[in-house]
């Protein structure tokens, strides 16, 4: 499995923190695992569209478009950070 | 080197006291503090500077902050020759005029104490995964991230 967590405005656009996501084939990277979560459509669709400004992070490390995914992975998908 | 997330506030006096105690015997070489706190405004800059913002609420990714954090203050040891840092980050409800963060870097001298100070508090600003939301009158809102905090941050990507 792959643990999806979401934070922020996407948190509260799509309606969930977290989820559980069984491997995909052909989803290997964070590009094409954006992707396939905006062919869910609705919110979805909307959220992870290509105009909009998302980041990753993959295990806890921020990740780019092209940063590999595997099975037992943690990704997580936020707005751009504004702490400080 | 420390890093820490927490609700509640700190004081700068006990965190530079500790900071210092946690030196040791080099606490005898420091010959610099540098520190800075950030706090919490009334006002956003995309409503002109009115006072609108009553309160804000500071989410974060717990696990990454604290690792992302770490990293951030492992660069600016690697890059000036201070003794050590602390970067404490509050989350949760915040109000006007609350403490939100206080970085403080020690060394012997103060051009690397407040060097290393900026840096960590510039990269924070675009690498550690925190969000803030303001409550205003015309209800709740997720802050914009500001170019001008990239702008900061990509100013150290050049040697020096």
């Amino acid at each position: 499995m792959i643990k999806l967590l979401y934070f922020a405005g996407l948190r509260e656009a799509l309606g969930t923190a977290s989820e559980a996501m069984l491997p995909v084939a052909g989803v290997a990277d964070v590009a094409s695992l954006r992707a396939h979560l905006a062919a869910r459509g609705g919110p979805w669709g909307e959220q992870f569209a290509p105009v909009r400004q998302l980041r990753a992070a993959v295990n806890q490390d921020l990740a780019v478009a092209e940063s590999a995914i595997a099975d037992g992975d943690e990704v997580a998908f936020f707005p751009p950070v504004t702490g400080g | 080197m420390a890093v820490r997330v927490q609700t509640g506030d700190f004081d700068l006096t006990r965190e530079v006291a500790q900071l210092r105690a946690a030196q040791g015997a080099r606490a005898a070489q420091i010959g610099a503090i540098a520190t800075f706190t950030g706090t919490v405004r009334d006002m956003n800059e995309d409503r002109g500077s009115v006072a609108a913002v009553s309160a804000m609420t500071l989410e974060h990714y717990p696990g990454m902050t604290e690792r992302a954090l770490a990293a951030i203050v492992a660069q600016a040891r690697e890059r000036w020759n201070i003794f050590d840092a602390l970067v404490v980050h509050r989350v949760g409800p915040l109000f006007p005029q609350d403490q939100i963060v206080l970085v403080a870097t020690v060394g012997a001298h103060r051009g690397e104490a407040f060097a290393a100070c900026e840096f960590i508090m510039d990269y924070l600003k675009t690498r550690a995964p925190f969000w803030k939301k303001e409550r205003t009158p015309e209800g709740e809102r997720w802050v914009d991230a500001r170019s001008s905090d990239d702008a900061a941050a990509d100013k150290w990507a050049a040697p020096g």
